[in-house]
C-alpha cells in the first residue's frame, strides 16, 4: 500500500472546510491538518446577516470540533502562518510550530478592502467580514445611532442589512452611479435603489468619499468630492474584497498584478505541491468571488490528489438572494455584452418589478437575467441558460407576469442539468440518490449537499424530488392494481400480441385474484380499443362501471340521466321536439351541457330502455356521456353564418365527432372546432382543438379544462382536412396505446420524454415508423363503430339488466322527486322522510342485523 | 327465518349484481366464479354513505383475500360476506343468507354461517 500523504490545509473558511470534508468523503485514510486563523471551524459566511437576527454562531457553524475528531482530522485554531518553506515542504506558524507536507492547500480566502480614505483608521470604522468583525459592529452599534455602509454591492448591501437589524438610520454610499454594478443592468439598479430607499435604508450613489472626518452632529463625517458630506457614528466598509495571497508571495509563487495566487485548471500554483482555491486564487486572471466556484475548485483539488481528473473551466456567476428583503437575481450575461444580443425588458412600477431578459441574435438561447423585486422566474431561466435549452417561440412569456404560474416543469429538465451550483449536485445526482433509497428533501439534501450552499436552489430541488417522487408514485402505481403487475399500457400490449378477448382470460394468463374497481373497466376500455365489441356482451357485462353497464350516467339518488348524441351541437327542430316530448312524457329534468347537447335527468333504471327506444327511433344515438371515450365535437357555426368565419367548422366538427364516437380511451376526450382565431368554439381548452385558418386549419392538442386547466399547444398549422384527420388519427390511438388509467391527454403529453417536439416527431415526423399502424388501427375502430344504445335495444337478454328487482315491477321507492322551478330535482333526506312518512331503509337494515346476531 | 325463492339462476349476472325484493327490503344478489365454482353472495342494496340504493350495480372483485362490491357513488368497497365497509370500518350493512336449490335463488333475511354454494 502507498504512503498515506501529509495533506496541510490553510484557512478553514467555507471552501477550506468543503475541501478537507469532500477529500474525506473520497479517502477515509487521508492525513489531514487544518490551519484556521480564526477562533472557530468553518461557519456560513454567505448568511452571516442573519447573526443579528437570531442566528447564533452555532447555527452558522459548517462542523464542529467533535466532527473534526470524529473524521480524524487534524486542525489548530487562532493558527496563522508566518512562511512557508518550499524546499523542506514545510509551514512554520507565528507561535513557532511547524507543519511538514506532501501536498499544500491554500485556501485563506480573502479580506475586506478598506479603500484608502484618510480617517479610515478609526475605532468605529469597521469591515464586514467575519464572526469577529460582526461582535465589533454589534459593539459600536450599541452606542451608535446612525451607520453608514461604504460600498452598494451585494456584500455592502448585506452589511447594511445587518446594521438596519442592529436598529441603526443606515446609509449606503456607492461610488457607481448604481447599486451592484457587477451584477444588475441600471435599470434593475435603480429598482433596487427604490424599493431600498423605500425600505429605510437611504441610498447615495455617485459618491466618492475623500474624508472621514470628526461630525458635528454625529460621531464622524464623511466628505464627498462632490463637495456634500453625510454625518454618521460608525462606517462600514464594504467595497470589495482582497485575496490573502501574503503567504504566497513571500515564498515567491507567481501571483496577478492585482493580487491573488495564479492557479492552473487543476488549482495547482506555479509550485506543483501548492494548490490554491477559493477567493485566494487567481484563474485566467479571474477571482471568484461566490462560494460555488470555490467549491467547485475544491473538488477539483479532491480529484488532483486521489487520481482523478477532474479540471477547472470557469463558473456561473448567477446568483439569486435576497437583500434587505428585497428578491434580487442576476443570470449569466445581465449586462448584455455578447455581440448580437438582444434584451426583454419587463418593468412593473407598481410592485416595483424589473425584469430583464438578454437572449441571443436569433432569439433561441438565454445568455442573461436580471430580476429585482421577483425571482420567481429565476430557476428556470438559469436551467435555461446552464443547460443551454432551446427557448420557447415568445420568450418573453418566460418574464411576463402570466407565464409567473407555469414554471419550468422539473420534469422536462435533462439528467445533467445543474440543480445546486454550490455543491455541484446534477438532476441526474439527485434522482440517483432517490433510487439508492432517499425519498425525502432532507435525506436527499444530506446525501447530495444539494440546496445546503446558498440555498437559492432549495424551491428548484422541491421541485424536482416532488415531480420525481410523483413519477414514481405513479411507477409504483404503474402496476394498474394488486391485480395485475403490469402498467396499463404494458396490459395493452399483452392484450394485442396475445390476442386476447376476454377479462377471465387476461386475468388467468396475467393476473391473479378476482380483479377489482380499478382493473376491470380498465382492461374493459382496453378490449374495447383494440377489439371493439359490444360492451354488454356478456363477459364484458361485470367489467363496466355502473355507467357503461347502464350506458347512462348514475347520479346521487341512483337516477340516471340521459344524453343522446348532437354531433357539432347542430340538431334540427324535429328532433329537439323529440327530446322535448321524452322529457315531457318521462317527466325527466332538461339541461343544456357544456358539450352543446342536452343532458335529461332523472330517468329510474327500469326507464331507460323505453326512453332510448323513443330516441333511437328518432334517428338519435348514444352520446356516450357515460364513457372514457369521445364526449363531444364543440363547434361555433363558421363561415356559413358567421361574418367572420373562414372555414366550415360546423361541417368538420360534425365530421370528427362521427369519426370518433366510441372510441373508448384512458380518459375521456374533449374536442371542438372554431371557424376562425375568434376562437367562439374554446378549441384550446380541448384534448384536441381545431382552429380554421384562410389556408385550413390549425391543430392544438393536449388542453384541458377543469380542474387544472391547461392551454392545447399548437401542433400544426394550415392543415387540409385530410392530414389533420391523419394526425387526429395518429395521436389519438397513440395515447390510447401508451397513457396511464385516467390520464388525460394534457398530462400523458407533459410526461411524454421530449413533450410535444417528442409527439411532433412520432406523428409528423414519423419517427417511429409507427404511423401506418396507428391509422390502420383507428380505421379499424372507426369501421366496426355500433351505436351501443341500439345494439342493447336489440338484445333481449342485455334488456333483462334494466329492471329495479329481479322479482318486482316495483320502483325504488327511495327515489323521490320534488318540483323546482317549474321541473323535477332530487329529494332531500328531510323532504323524503316526510313525503315517505317511513323510517329509512338503513336504520331498518341496521337494527334487523344486530337483532339476528 | 323462512326461505323466499327470488328468481331462476339464469336471472343472476356473471361477475355482477341485480337486486330483489325480499319483504319490503332492497337485497343485493352476486355471482361471482371463485377457483371454477359459482358463488352467491347477498347483502343489502342500499349504501349508507351515498344514500341510494345502488350497490347491486356495483363491481365486484377482491382485495387481498376479501370478495367485495364498489359502490357505484363514492367507490367505497363493502365485504360481502360480512357487510363492513373497507374505508369505513363502522358502517356495516346487512347480510342476507342464500342458497341455491333445483336451479332456483333463495334468500334468507336472517344471515346463515356459510354461503350457499350453487353447486
Amino acid at each position: 500500500m502507498q504512503q498515506t500523504k501529509q495533506i496541510l490545509v490553510i484557512g478553514n473558511g467555507m471552501v477550506g472546510h468543503h475541501f478537507v470534508d469532500q477529500l474525506r468523503a473520497k479517502d477515509p485514510f487521508a492525513q489531514i491538518t487544518v490551519l484556521c486563523g480564526e477562533a472557530q471551524l468553518a461557519y456560513d459566511r454567505v448568511h452571516l446577516s442573519g447573526y443579528f437576527s437570531g442566528t447564533s454562531a452555532e447555527q452558522l457553524a459548517l462542523t464542529t470540533e467533535e466532527a473534526y475528531q470524529a473524521a480524524n482530522i487534524q486542525y489548530r485554531l487562532n493558527c496563522w502562518v508566518e512562511q512557508i518553506n518550499r524546499e523542506q515542504q514545510v509551514v512554520v506558524t507565528s507561535q513557532g510550530g511547524q507543519f511538514y507536507y506532501d501536498e499544500l492547500v491554500l485556501a485563506t480566502g480573502s479580506y475586506a478592502f478598506v479603500p484608502p480614505i484618510p480617517g479610515n483608521d478609526q475605532p468605529h470604522c469597521l469591515v464586514y467580514r467575519t464572526l469577529q468583525d460582526l461582535d465589533a459592529i454589534a459593539q459600536s452599534a450599541a452606542v451608535s445611532k446612525i451607520g453608514v455602509v461604504i460600498g452598494g454591492g451585494l456584500l455592502g448591501l448585506e452589511a447594511a442589512n445587518a446594521l438596519k437589524q442592529l436598529g441603526l438610520q443606515t446609509h449606503v454610499v456607492e461610488f457607481a452611479p448604481q447599486l451592484m454594478a457587477v451584477q444588475l443592468d441600471q435599470g434593475g439598479g435603480q429598482m433596487l435603489s427604490q424599493k431600498i430607499s423605500e425600505l429605510g435604508v437611504l441610498v447615495h450613489t455617485g459618491k466618492a468619499t475623500q474624508a472621514i472626518v470628526a461630525g458635528t452632529e454625529c460621531r464622524y463625517q464623511l466628505q464627498f468630492a462632490d463637495g456634500e458630506s453625510l454625518e454618521t457614528d460608525l462606517v462600514l466598509f464594504s467595497a470589495g474584497i482582497r485575496p490573502y495571497d501574503q503567504l504566497a508571495r513571500s515564498c515567491g509563487l507567481a501571483v496577478g498584478d492585482r493580487g491573488g495566487i495564479v492557479v492552473n485548471d487543476q488549482c495547482q500554483t506555479s509550485d506543483p505541491h501548492i494548490y490554491a482555491i477559493g477567493e485566494c486564487a487567481l484563474w485566467q486572471q479571474k477571482i471568484f468571488g461566490l462560494v460555488a466556484p470555490g467549491y467547485q475548485m475544491a473538488r477539483v483539488v479532491v480529484s488532483q490528489l486521489t487520481g482523478g481528473e477532474r479540471k477547472f473551466s470557469g463558473a456561473d456567476m448567477s446568483t439569486k438572494l435576497k437583500l434587505l428583503g428585497v428578491e434580487v437575481g442576476s443570470i449569466g450575461d445581465a449586462h448584455a455584452r455578447t455581440p448580437g444580443a438582444l434584451s426583454y425588458v419587463f418593468t412593473d412600477p407598481r410592485a416595483q418589478v424589473y425584469k430583464k431578459m438578454v437572449v441571443s441574435k436569433d432569439g433561441k438561447r438565454l445568455l442573461g437575467a436580471v430580476l429585482v423585486g421577483d425571482t420567481s422566474n429565476y430557476d428556470s431561466l438559469l436551467q435555461y441558460a446552464l443547460n443551454d435549452m432551446l427557448l420557447p417561440k415568445q420568450p418573453e412569456q418566460l418574464i411576463l407576469p402570466a407565464a409567473s404560474g407555469a414554471p419550468l416543469a422539473a420534469l422536462t429538465l435533462p439528467n445533467s442539468a445543474t440543480i445546486c451550483s454550490c455543491h455541484n449536485v446534477a438532476k441526474g445526482d439527485i434522482v440517483a440518490a432517490m433510487d439508492s433509497g432517499c425519498c425525502d428533501l432532507a435525506s436527499i439534501k444530506s446525501c447530495t449537499k444539494a440546496s445546503t450552499g446558498c440555498g437559492g436552489c432549495t424551491a428548484l430541488l422541491k421541485s424536482v424530488v416532488d415531480d420525481e417522487l410523483k413519477s414514481r408514485g405513479v411507477e409504483v402505481k404503474n402496476h394498474l392494481c394488486e391485480h395485475f403487475a403490469y402498467s396499463r399500457q404494458e396490459l395493452l400490449h399483452l392484450v394485442q400480441v396475445g390476442g386476447i378477448k376476454t377479462f377471465s382470460e387476461l386475468l388467468s394468463r396475467h393476473g391473479q385474484g378476482l380483479g377489482c374497481d380499478i382493473c376491470k373497466p380498465t382492461v374493459g376500455s382496453i378490449l374495447a380499443s383494440s377489439w371493439n365489441d359490444y360492451v354488454l356482451k356478456k363477459p364484458h357485462v361485470g367489467l363496466q362501471d355502473t355507467n357503461d353497464t347502464f350506458l347512462a350516467n348514475m347520479q346521487k339518488d341512483g337516477s340516471y340521466s340521459v344524453v343522446p348524441r348532437i354531433a357539432g351541437g347542430e340538431i334540427t327542430a324535429e328532433k329537439l321536439l323529440v327530446i322535448g316530448q321524452v322529457a315531457l312524457d318521462f317527466n325527466l329534468y332538461t339541461k343544456i351541457t357544456g358539450g352543446q347537447r342536452i343532458d335529461l335527468f332523472g330517468a329510474r333504471l327500469e326507464q331507460l330502455p323505453a326512453i332510448w327506444q323513443r330516441l333511437v327511433d328518432a334517428g338519435f344515438e348514444t352520446g356516450h356521456a357515460y364513457g372514457k371515450s369521445l364526449r363531444t365535437v364543440k363547434s361555433c357555426v363558421g363561415s356559413t353564418w358567421c361574418r367572420y368565419g373562414v372555414q366550415d367548422s360546423v361541417g368538420q366538427a360534425i365530421a370528427i365527432e362521427n369519426r370518433y364516437k366510441g372510441l373508448r380511451a384512458p380518459h375521456k376526450i374533449k374536442m371542438a372546432v372554431s371557424g376562425c382565431t375568434r376562437e367562439c368554439a374554446e378549441a384550446q381548452s380541448k384534448d384536441i382543438g381545431i382552429i380554421a385558418t384562410e389556408n385550413g386549419w390549425n391543430l392544438y392538442v393536449c388542453g384541458n379544462g377543469g380542474m387544472r386547466p391547461r392551454h392545447a399547444d399548437l401542433f400544426a398549422t394550415d392543415l387540409d382536412t385530410e392530414t389533420l384527420i391523419r394526425y387526429i388519427d395518429r395521436i389519438l390511438m397513440l395515447y390510447i396505446r401508451t397513457a396511464d388509467r385516467l390520464q388525460r391527454t394534457s398530462v400523458w403529453m407533459e410526461k411524454l420524454d421530449g413533450g410535444l417536439d417528442y409527439l411532433r416527431k412520432v406523428i409528423i415526423d414519423d419517427e417511429l415508423g409507427l404511423a401506418a399502424e396507428l391509422e390502420n388501427q383507428m380505421a379499424a375502430l372507426v369501421n366496426t363503430y355500433a351505436c351501443e344504445w341500439k345494439a342493447t335495444l336489440d338484445d333481449p337478454q342485455a334488456l333483462k339488466r334494466f329492471r329495479q328487482f329481479v322479482n318486482s315491477p316495483d320502483a325504488d321507492e327511495n327515489i323521490v322527486f320534488v318540483e323546482e322551478r317549474a321541473q323535477i330535482r332530487p329529494a332531500t333526506a328531510e323532504e323524503k322522510r316526510q313525503w315517505l312518512q317511513q323510517i329509512p331503509v338503513t336504520e331498518i337494515s341496521v337494527t334487523a342485523l344486530v337483532e339476528e346476531n | 327465518m323462512a326461505w323466499t325463492d327470488i328468481c331462476a339462476f339464469e336471472d343472476l349476472v356473471e361477475n355482477s349484481g341485480i337486486c330483489a325484493l325480499l319483504n319490503g327490503q332492497q337485497v343485493a344478489v352476486f355471482l361471482l366464479e371463485l377457483q371454477g365454482e359459482p358463488q352467491i353472495y347477498a347483502i343489502g342494496n342500499y349504501d349508507p354513505i351515498g344514500g341510494a340504493n345502488v350497490l347491486s350495480r356495483g363491481m365486484v372483485g377482491s382485495i387481498g383475500e376479501q370478495i367485495v362490491v364498489a359502490s357505484p357513488l363514492y367507490k367505497q368497497h363493502f365485504d360481502l360476506t360480512s357487510g363492513q365497509c373497507l374505508e369505513q370500518p363502522e358502517v356495516v350493512i346487512p347480510v342476507y343468507g342464500v342458497k341455491l336449490q333445483q336451479g332456483r335463488v333463495w334468500l334468507n333475511a336472517a344471515k346463515q354461517d356459510q354461503q350457499a354454494s350453487a353447486a
